[in-house]
């Protein structure tokens, strides 16, 4: 890899800058026909993907770490300096070639995703915007830098959650996941900070190797840890912050897929990766991570069961998957984590394209008016069905290798979280075909015809299913593992074919199973009734049905009740009485001595005269008694 | 030959006196002729001074010729600004010009 | 001896006078008056042994400051009106007081390096040299010139008619 000219590594996130600029200063001001914009960005967008895959490929042949020095951004005093530069390792170029690929293909789904919308320029803008600001981030060797491209896609998700602003909703929502995330981003800023006076430096290696050092102390290191947990725990939707996910699926559904499912949310991942070797210092950091993973992972996959909002449903999945890949990290190491991320990438953005096709032909997200679209819609049928399959971890789909290691390292370890991973595979796959049964299987509730979707749909899906099927072969001889550091030789087929001979293969894949065999039992046979289970446990089902109440939590007692009307009302009380009266009254207090000493100042001459004499006649009478 | 206090206490009398004058008086005209009276007492000052002080140099005097000079000019400045006030404002009462305020 | 009375009666007359200008209700007579406490300072100016400057008292401020003062009047027919007081009275009377009670404390406690050397008599010509000579106060004599002439250009601009 050190061969490759570095303008190469530059073009990767600067093409899609390039297209953004030219799409959103040039077209959208210039009003120039909306689908060329969308043509400069899909074409951006290719060239960053054909570099990346290179990059994969030639990092197939021989793994090296490359640092690309850039510029010096700026410089404050002696020990501050901000250089910008590109940090390609073996993580980065994996992150590269999901982003790249994910953009791509939901760029081309968008053609005909958002054919009948206006705004396209805007749209596609947006999307290059994002793809610049999430190639830059899993790039770039500098903490500061990191953190500029963290906004950036925050903001991305904020403009494109929001891209129908007309609607309520989905303002609402976009106002949610900002406001939200930057609770997450604060911790990341205090870790910033942290780091920064602990090793003097923003670099990524130069803070990795000074905690290696042991030049920064354990409790620094801990809290370091711990802040940039939690803004990955903000952007990836984690408990107690995953409230704003769900919500995020108001903006179009290439957005949910791009943004939501497979690259901004697995930011918060990818951070916790990068920054693995401080995490590696700090035993209990590690714990946090993987505890919060499982809770997220369960409490994710319980909601997910009720919701009837087919892009709600995957998106619980999406929390609940994120969780996962925080419990691989926190348990297995980087590379489970990333392995999941890698696979879930694309078989998740290929079920949200998948409800995309669905809801583009019905009309609707609520599954309770779909059935029977497997007929009318057969290729998006089984493009689902194989994102559902992969997702629920059946072998041999990419789904199931990922999970499996993080079955395999949460069993060595935590065995209450090997419990919760378990419980939490029957729940998914339970939960993945409930909504397939009620989308595909039975009769259609709904109105109007139902219609395939349009090839320049349905490309990117096929590709994507492709991908979600075959995405785990990749790690079967341990590629992706050797390459995260895990050092592992055995053939390919041991690495497919070889899982049977753990116990704990036959388990999770029975678990799948039986999940599969109920939802199909409950939602496709009706053996027994969805009602009247809800019905024998109401208040399980009123919990569920109501998240938990998080949102309730969040915006009544602590929105409302603790912070508006509690803090917040006693800061304005604050502000208007002791702040702002201290000004108004010096204020006034001011105009009032000035309305009592402008009457001096009555323009009559005679008066300024007797001021002044008396004035002299008083220091004469001074220096005299003084005398 | 009454002694240098008698002559600058003469002349303390005589500024204190145009001093209260032109604080005190409305007509302008008579504010003008109180600041010639105080100019008149601080050239009593003065040559005294020189006659009791110096006798010989005479600086005192020159003092005075000098101060006579601008007396001169401003009175006739300020009797044309009076002029040219009573033109336009029909008064010459301070009192009733007071544009100089807030 | 005589000097004595010369200088007590003309420093009453002054300072009468000079009080009369303020105290005269009719504004004409305070004009008079005004010319009355000048004629007393030229006669302080003589006893001052100060000759040239006694008579140009008398040609410039009885003779020409006077008449500008006493024109002004009648151009502006504040005659009838008289010589009103403002409201200012006790206050200016308070601190003019106190201030020639300074001025008399400190004339009176000073001690002043008094010169027993006789004064020069006739000054006319002893001024003459000071004034005019190269190393005397010529240059001054020119400002006072120009001061002059701006001032009759002031005047001439500040009550020119416009048209």
């Amino acid at each position: 890899m050190n061969d490759i000219a570095e303008i190469v590594f530059w073009m990767i996130p600067g093409l899609p800058l390039a297209a953004f600029v030219i799409v959103f200063i040039g077209l959208r001001v210039l009003r120039v026909n909306d689908w060329l914009g969308a043509l400069l960005s899909i074409i951006a967008t290719t060239a960053s993907f054909a570099l990346s895959v290179w990059l994969g490929i030639r990092l197939l042949i021989q793994p090296q770490t490359r640092l690309i020095e850039g510029f010096s951004w700026f410089s404050a005093g002696t020990g501050m300096n901000v250089d910008v530069g590109l940090l390609v390792n073996p993580l980065t170029v994996i992150m590269l070639v999901v982003v790249s690929t994910i953009s791509l293909m939901v760029q081309i789904y968008s053609v005909g995703y958002m054919r009948r919308d206006g705004g396209i320029n805007r749209y596609f803008s947006f999307i290059s915007l994002f793809t610049f600001a999430m190639l830059s981030l899993v790039m770039s060797n500098n903490l500061l830098i990191m953190f500029m491209s963290w906004e950036m896609v925050g903001l991305c998700s904020y403009l494109l959650i929001g891209f129908w602003f007309h609607r309520p909703e989905a303002a609402k929502a976009a106002k949610k996941a900002f406001f939200i995330t930057r609770i997450g981003d604060f911790g990341f800023l205090a870790a910033l900070l942290i780091l920064f006076n602990a090793t003097g430096t923003f670099d990524i290696e130069g803070i990795h190797q000074a905690a290696a050092a042991g030049i920064v102390s354990a409790t620094a290191i801990t809290w370091a840890a711990l802040g940039i947990f939690f803004g990955a725990v903000g952007k990836s939707a984690q408990f107690p912050l995953h409230t704003w996910l769900p919500d995020a699926m108001e903006g179009p559904t290439p957005v949910s897929a791009l943004i939501h499912a497979a690259t901004m949310v697995a930011a918060g991942v990818f951070l916790v990766a990068r920054m693995y070797p401080l995490f590696e210092q700090s035993e209990s950091a590690l714990t946090v991570v993987a505890v919060v993973g499982g809770i997220t992972a369960l409490l994710a996959a319980t909601i997910a069961l009720v919701m009837w909002d087919i892009k709600k449903v995957l998106a619980y999945s999406t929390i609940s998957q994120l969780g996962y890949m925080m419990l691989g990290i926190g348990l297995g190491g980087v590379w489970v984590g990333i392995f999941h991320l890698f696979t879930h990438a694309f078989f998740k953005a290929l079920l949200f394209m998948g409800a995309g096709s669905v809801s583009h032909s019905t009309h609707t997200f609520d599954m309770r008016e779909m059935g029977g679209l497997g007929r009318k819609m057969p290729i998006t049928c089984i493009t689902f069905v194989a994102g559902a399959l992969s997702l629920s971890g059946l072998w041999p789909l990419a789904g199931f290798f990922s999970k499996e290691e993080i079955l395999g390292s949460a069993l060595e370890s935590q065995p209450i979280l090997f419990g919760i991973v378990l419980a939490t595979v029957f729940l998914t796959a339970f939960y993945m075909f409930r909504v397939v049964f009620l989308t595909f299987g039975g009769k259609y509730k709904g109105k109007g015809k139902p219609h395939e979707s349009p090839l320049v749909m349905l490309a990117p899906m096929l590709i994507m299913a492709v991908l979600a099927i075959s995405a785990g072969w990749l790690n079967a001889d341990g590629t992706i593992g050797s390459l995260l550091g895990e050092e592992s030789n055995h053939s390919w087929t041991t690495g497919i074919f070889g899982v049977f001979t753990h116990s704990l293969t036959w388990v999770s894949l029975l678990l799948a199973a039986a999940g599969i065999m109920l939802a199909w039992a409950m939602y496709s046979k009706n053996w027994f009734s969805p009602k009247k289970v809800s019905s024998r446990f109401t208040s399980v089902n009123s919990l569920l049905l109501h998240k938990y109440w998080f949102d309730e939590l969040y915006e009544n007692i602590i929105g409302s009740r603790l912070l508006n009307n509690g803090l917040f009302r006693f800061f304005e009380i604050a502000d208007e009485r002791i702040i702002d009266g201290a000004v108004n009254g010096l204020a006034s207090l001011t105009s009032y001595t000035g309305s009592m000493a402008r009457r001096v100042q009555n323009g009559k001459l005679q008066n300024y005269l007797l001021i002044f004499i008396t004035g002299v006649a008083i220091i004469a009478l001074v220096a005299i008694i003084i005398n | 030959m009454p002694g240098l206090e008698h002559y600058l206490i003469l002349s303390g009398l005589l500024f204190c006196i145009g001093l209260a004058g032109a604080v005190i008086k409305r007509s302008a005209i008579v504010i003008l002729m109180c600041i010639e009276i105080m100019l008149t007492g601080v050239n009593i000052a003065m040559v005294a001074f020189s006659r009791f002080i110096t006798p010989v140099e005479l600086t005192g005097q020159i003092f005075t010729v000098f101060i006579i000079v601008v007396a001169a000019a401003e009175i006739a400045i300020g009797l044309a600004i009076i002029l040219a006030l009573y033109r336009n404002r029909n008064t010459i009462d301070t009192q009733k010009i007071d544009l100089l305020k807030w | 001896m005589g000097m004595q009375i010369a200088f007590w009666i003309l420093a009453v007359l002054a300072v009468v006078s000079a009080a009369g200008v303020i105290w005269q209700k009719n504004l004409f007579r305070a004009a008079l008056l005004l010319v009355l406490c000048f004629l007393a300072v030229a006669g302080i100016f003589v006893t001052l042994s100060a000759d040239f400057l006694a008579a140009v008292q008398l040609i410039i401020n009885v003779g020409a400051v006077a008449i500008l003062i006493i024109m002004s009047i009648m151009l502006t027919r504040e005659v009838t009106s008289g010589n009103p007081s403002g409201k200012l009275g006790l206050p200016a009377l308070a601190a003019t007081g106190v201030l020639a009670f300074s001025i008399i404390i400190t004339s009176v406690s000073s001690y002043w390096p008094l010169s027993s050397s006789s004064p020069l008599e006739p000054t006319t010509a002893a001024l003459a040299n000071l004034l005019f000579e190269n190393d005397g106060f010529i240059f001054l004599i020119q400002l006072g010139a120009i001061l002059l002439l701006t001032t009759i250009i002031g005047a001439i601009v500040l009550l020119r008619k416009e048209d």
